[in-house]
């Protein structure tokens, strides 16, 4: 499994689009970071463009890389290895490239202008995201067996967390406002690891005024440290759910 | 070496193998022929354990496949397409599998000199073409001289050149006593490589026997023209399958 993983990441940090990625992402905190004197401000413009780009480009490369291996994960498969290794490598080597793609990007510019706590939040985040949704793409690979349905599906799921949540979390909210609906919402916010990452985030910023109800929501209740604990490990779960899920469908499919 | 027992397979309503019941020996050349669609590639795939079987027993040396992996290190397999990760090199494919069998250290690398591989080891997967993609998946196959060959279209856009190699290397693994399972549309290359013929048509094995007995059926010595004669008269497949 180990020599799976270690050939995947190899070539996958050759790999354009991967290079592409973390160069632009290094660009944008170089200068949103050199920007303003006040580091939370910058901290916070590259929350944003973490929560808005890392969930779409690991689901969306993923999902193409997982289909575009197709072939040779069948090759692999026809080595004696077992099946859900060679899910898992794949998994892996493709979630560690993107991870090194984050961290050079986001994470040494951060520790290089603003090496302080709510930096190393910001990349844990990150990565908690990326881990998550590939995770999730492997999830789309193993249910589908065409491409373009995968790849659609993979934009559909994207959309869903970073735009369509959000809007009926509100919409949730209005209509039961008359009810004491304050810890479901606790709940509710589990559901979505791209929430889980800003709050994570926020928590630690201290903004208030920024975090939102939901935010406010875990402050009031659960404190700064419990709050993060409670968003690290519901995130982790995002990691885990889709893989074993994956791992499960896998064993049955049919390439 | 190869058993197989009523082994059915359907995509939804389409039913691609239906109830085939094989035994493959040691020696034997075996092609695996019908039309598109007639349910080789799932074949091959069942016994490689890529698709899962809906019913019926696949062995191996008396080892059942289902829900194993180990037999696979007894088995050598050329795909149809080869695809491989864009930035790897040549070299490192080969390394990687390598690596994935470390119990095996004895390598065969007739083809992958006999083939030029080792001149262009340095290659990146993406720039090779069709046919030297398909050079390596052929040296991958036979790199740790298993003991089955699977072959699935193994000549199809390989060079004469090439395309000749390969067959002296199939026949001479033949001759070591090794089976080896090809299917392929090009039936001249399979002349004088193979020793069986399986027919299949529309999941439904038609028949499974030696060049010789079809030759005698079918009147004709080339093997085209035999199996030409067989796919087109349906009568005289009927009196083969008896």
């Amino acid at each position: 499994m180990r020599t799976i993983m270690k050939y995947v990441t190899l070539d996958l940090i050759r790999n354009k689009v991967i290079l592409v990625y973390a160069i632009i992402l290094a660009a944008l905190s170089f200068s949103v970071l050199s920007i303003d004197s006040n580091s939370s401000k910058g901290l916070l413009s590259l929350l944003n463009i973490t929560l808005l780009f890392v969930p779409i480009i690991s689901i969306l490369f993923a999902t193409i890389y997982f289909f575009n291996s197709i072939e040779f994960i069948e090759l692999l498969l026809a080595q004696p290895v077992k099946r859900t290794k060679v899910l898992l490598a794949e998994y892996t080597g493709l979630a560690s490239a993107l991870c090194i793609a984050y961290t050079v990007g986001i994470g040494l510019p951060l520790f290089i202008l603003t090496p302080n706590l709510a930096a190393v939040t910001l990349l844990v985040s990150g990565l908690l995201l990326t881990l998550s949704f590939s995770a999730l793409a492997l999830l789309i690979f193993v249910l589908f067996k065409d491409k373009t349905k995968g790849i659609g599906a993979a934009i559909i799921v994207a959309l869903f967390f970073t735009l369509l949540f959000d809007g009926l979390l509100l919409t949730f909210i209005y209509s039961f406002s008359d009810y004491p609906i304050d810890k479901p919402i606790l709940g509710i916010v589990a559901l979505n690891p791209i929430d889980l990452a800003r709050i994570l985030m926020l928590l630690q910023l201290d903004v208030a005024v920024l975090m939102g109800y939901s935010g406010a929501l875990f402050k009031e209740f659960l404190g700064s440290v419990t709050g993060s604990v409670y968003a690290v490990v519901c995130m982790l779960f995002w990691i885990i759910v889709p893989l074993v899920l994956a791992k499960r469908v896998f064993r049955k499919k049919d390439l | 070496m190869i058993k197989i027992t009523e082994l059915t397979k359907s995509f939804g309503k389409f039913k691609a193998l239906d109830e085939i019941s094989l035994s493959l020996e040691k020696g034997e050349a075996i092609s695996l022929l019908g039309p598109n669609g007639s349910g080789k590639t799932t074949l091959i795939k069942s016994i490689l354990g890529l698709v899962i079987p809906e019913k019926g027993i696949i062995t191996i040396n008396g080892k059942e496949v289902s829900n194993n992996w180990g037999y696979r290190s007894q088995i050598g397999y050329m795909p149809q397409i080869g695809r491989y990760p864009d930035n790897m090199t040549i070299e490192q494919v080969i390394n990687m599998i390598k690596e994935i069998r470390k119990e095996e250290t004895v390598y065969d690398e007739d083809l992958i000199e006999g083939l030029g591989i080792k001149k262009i080891q340095n290659k990146t997967m993406r720039s090779l073409s069709g046919g030297t993609r398909q050079k390596v998946s052929a040296c991958l196959a036979f790199l740790f001289s298993p003991d089955i060959f699977i072959l699935d279209e193994p000549t199809a856009g390989l060079d004469p050149v090439s395309s000749e190699m390969l067959k002296e290397k199939i026949v001479a693994e033949r001759n070591k006593g090794k089976l080896i399972l090809i299917t392929s549309h090009v039936l001249s290359d399979l002349e004088g490589i193979t020793s069986h013929i399986v027919y299949l048509q529309d999941g439904k094995l038609i028949f499974y026997k030696t060049v010789e007995e079809l030759q005698d059926i079918t009147g004709e010595l080339k093997l085209n023209k035999v199996v030409a004669s067989l796919m087109q008269n349906q009568s005289s497949i009927q009196t083969v399958s008896i």
